[in-house]
């Protein structure tokens, strides 16, 4: 037990946590901007298997990971599309369509690589960039600033989120029409706009969640290889109260306590390897149970605006 | 309005469904050959391209086809991605009423469902592994049973890693604590000890077949803690591989030939063969006994083999060293488990 308050083993802990914690990341503040504005997507998982599918093919037939990852937000940004049309002005149920999307991106995302590839094949992906200065600080600089673009990206986007959210006219306007959609329309808002564009922009951010797990922290593609991490990212939604910086105390949370079970594994801690495993899903749920706001939640969400209708 | 919604969400749910259920290729068209062919469904939890478990399984009908004249003779249909034990028994259950001749069950946890399913088709041949058991006790008659002895090569691997490794510190990516993944970490693990007294070999389990992102992170934490040569087990190693290529650790491969994935790294592999257990229930099959054998494969009847990897030279008295573990493996005189 000694062995774990070592330096290598902390710092080892934080590496491998913030790249574990970076898809979730990308796709739970997605999910937010949805959530925010009163939709809720459930199709995540979907999407992010169709952007680790064309960020990798794409990055291997051009030779340009760039290329792949404006793939993998293209096809991101239209499989959120397909949902907007399906719940905004179709106003279907939300959670089936959802999980439709889901079962439509796995499968497709199957269909294309059995049909384009003969097996699984890795690439070369985005490689570690060392930030200048920060990564020279002993220790530290070698866990924190020595990854590559995509992590970086996604620890950028919280505050990036956080700051469109609740400081710009634009935030307002996703938050008021996720908490009053008549009181917004009565305003001027065109909530159906606002609403398009969030579960786009979900798509979009999702599709770059499943590419940093193809062209950027494993490299390859293997079929249903996100294996539910989209159904954790919304999850995560909820457990950050719908605001960025929560979603990444809950990312990190969940991303640093599979690290450490990892670690307790691998040095031989005398503690069954089951309960290990279920450790981060345990202190979660946890987590969740003593700090969800549910007063938080949108009031709108999963509700179909429909005009004077009360 | 209404209607026109509804309809949509049918359409959608329906595609949907239709893509993650068709998309295996579809059964070969029938043949007008004379003889009617032998017709065998396989229903597996990963994909045939898996590098693993479901690939080492489909490749070897593949090839007992062949050699048998090809599809006229053989007709092969199959089920992928059934990691959803339900989906599976209804898999199971699709191909036996249809009349297929021969059902393989590739999945220990595919069991309970098929002793429920083996008693109502009884001219149907079914094939069930990893396992050991053929339900006879259960008075099922229609059932072959499987076991590779993975320990065997897990314990030549591990020789050659300890043998191999500078720094005196193994790494192995366990999926879930089961089955042949199990017996395989625990031949590797007796196996490095054996033949080097003091080597730690590292084990973690990820608890799925399927998680390739925390298997990365497995193999991360390994190197990071000190290891040079990794193993693993289930089509989730696909992570841990990609992880070992970029850190340079040597990787040994298991269920199935790695090599292609990264071929400067990959020292070795222990390779499940199952066309001769293939062809030997054929063969019962055709003699009128239709299950109750529990076969293993062994390095001695060559159901498990061990390929090196041109690019990635073992030294020649470490290769003698894993030839005289193989050897008493098979005359007996090594037992590669503790």
């Amino acid at each position: 037990m000694n062995d774990l308050f070592t330096i290598p083993v902390i710092l080892g802990i934080i590496y491998s946590g913030l790249r574990l914690a970076t898809p979730y990341l990308y796709a739970s503040i997605g999910e937010a901007f949805v959530q925010n504005s009163g939709v809720y997507n459930l199709g995540v998982d979907g999407i992010m298997l169709m952007g680790a599918f064309s960020g990798f093919y794409v990055g291997m037939k051009t030779g340009n990971l760039w290329w792949g990852l404006l793939a993998a937000m293209g096809v991101g940004l239209l499989m959120g599309l397909l949902m907007a049309v399906v719940s905004v002005t179709l106003k279907a149920e939300q959670g089936i369509s959802g999980i439709g999307l889901y079962m439509f991106g796995l499968g497709l995302s199957s269909l294309l690589f059995k049909k384009t590839m003969t097996g699984v094949e890795s690439i070369s992906g985005f490689q570690p960039v060392r930030i200048p200065l920060l990564g020279n600080i002993p220790y530290l600089g070698d866990v924190l600033f020595n990854h590559n673009l995509l992590v970086y990206g996604a620890f950028l986007l919280v505050p990036l989120a956080s700051f469109i959210l609740y400081k710009t006219p634009f935030g307002l306007m996703i938050r008021a029409v996720g908490q009053n959609p008549q009181a917004a329309d009565t305003l001027g808002i065109n909530v159906d706009r606002i609403r398009y564009i969030t579960v786009s922009l979900g798509g979009m951010l999702a599709g770059i969640a499943g590419a940093s797990l193809s062209i950027s922290l494993i490299n390859l593609f293997q079929e249903n290889m996100t294996s539910g991490m989209g159904f954790i990212a919304i999850a995560l939604v909820y457990f950050g109260s719908w605001r960025p910086w929560g979603i990444m105390g809950g990312a990190l949370l969940f991303s640093f306590v599979n690290a450490l079970q990892l670690w307790l594994q691998v040095l031989g801690v005398n503690f069954p390897y089951d309960f290990a495993v279920m450790l981060p899903y345990a202190m979660t749920i946890l987590a969740l149970a003593i700090s969800v706001r549910r007063a938080a939640m949108p009031d709108a969400l999963g509700k179909p605006f429909e005009r004077g209708e009360f | 309005m209404k209607s026109v919604l509804s309809r949509l969400l049918m359409l959608v749910v329906l595609v949907a469904l239709l893509l993650s259920a068709c998309a295996p290729a579809a059964t070969p068209a029938p043949t007008q050959a004379p003889e009617k062919p032998l017709r065998v469904a396989i229903v597996m939890p990963s994909s045939i391209t898996d590098m693993a478990f479901s690939q080492g399984m489909y490749e070897a009908w593949v090839k007992v086809q062949q050699e048998m004249g090809g599809p006229s003779k053989l007709e092969i249909a199959y089920s992928e991605n059934m990691f959803k034990v339900p989906d599976a028994a209804a898999a199971i259950r699709d191909y036996a009423s249809q009349g297929y001749d021969i059902v393989i069950a590739h999945g220990s946890q595919y069991g309970t469902s098929l002793a429920q399913i083996a008693p109502e088709f009884p001219n149907t041949t079914f094939a069930w592994g990893t396992t050991t058991d053929t339900f006879a006790d259960q008075g099922i008659k229609n059932v072959f049973a499987y076991n590779p002895a993975a320990e065997q090569g897990g314990y030549v691997l591990g020789t050659i890693a300890a043998l191999m490794s500078k720094t005196g510190v193994l790494g192995v990516c366990g999926p879930v604590e089961a089955g042949d993944a199990k017996t395989y970490v625990d031949g590797f693990k007796y196996g490095a000890e054996q033949a080097r007294p003091g080597v730690k070999v590292q084990v973690t389990y990820t608890g799925s077949f399927s998680d390739v992102s925390l298997m990365a992170a497995a193999a991360e934490t390994h190197i990071a803690a000190g290891a040079d040569m990794l193993t693993g087990s289930s089509q989730s190693v696909v992570g841990a591989i990609g992880v070992a290529k970029e850190k340079g650790a040597k990787w040994f491969g298991q269920q199935w030939d790695q090599t292609s994935l990264a071929p400067d790294i990959v020292v070795a592999n222990q390779v499940y063969d199952y066309t001769g257990i293939i062809k030997d229930m054929i063969a019962k099959r055709k003699a009128g006994t239709l299950g109750g054998v529990a076969y293993t494969l062994t390095l001695e009847n060559g159901g498990l083999t061990i390929k090196y990897n041109d690019r990635v030279p073992v030294p020649p008295e470490i290769k003698a060293k894993a030839d005289e573990v193989i050897k008493g493996i098979i005359d007996g005189t090594i037992k590669p488990l503790p």
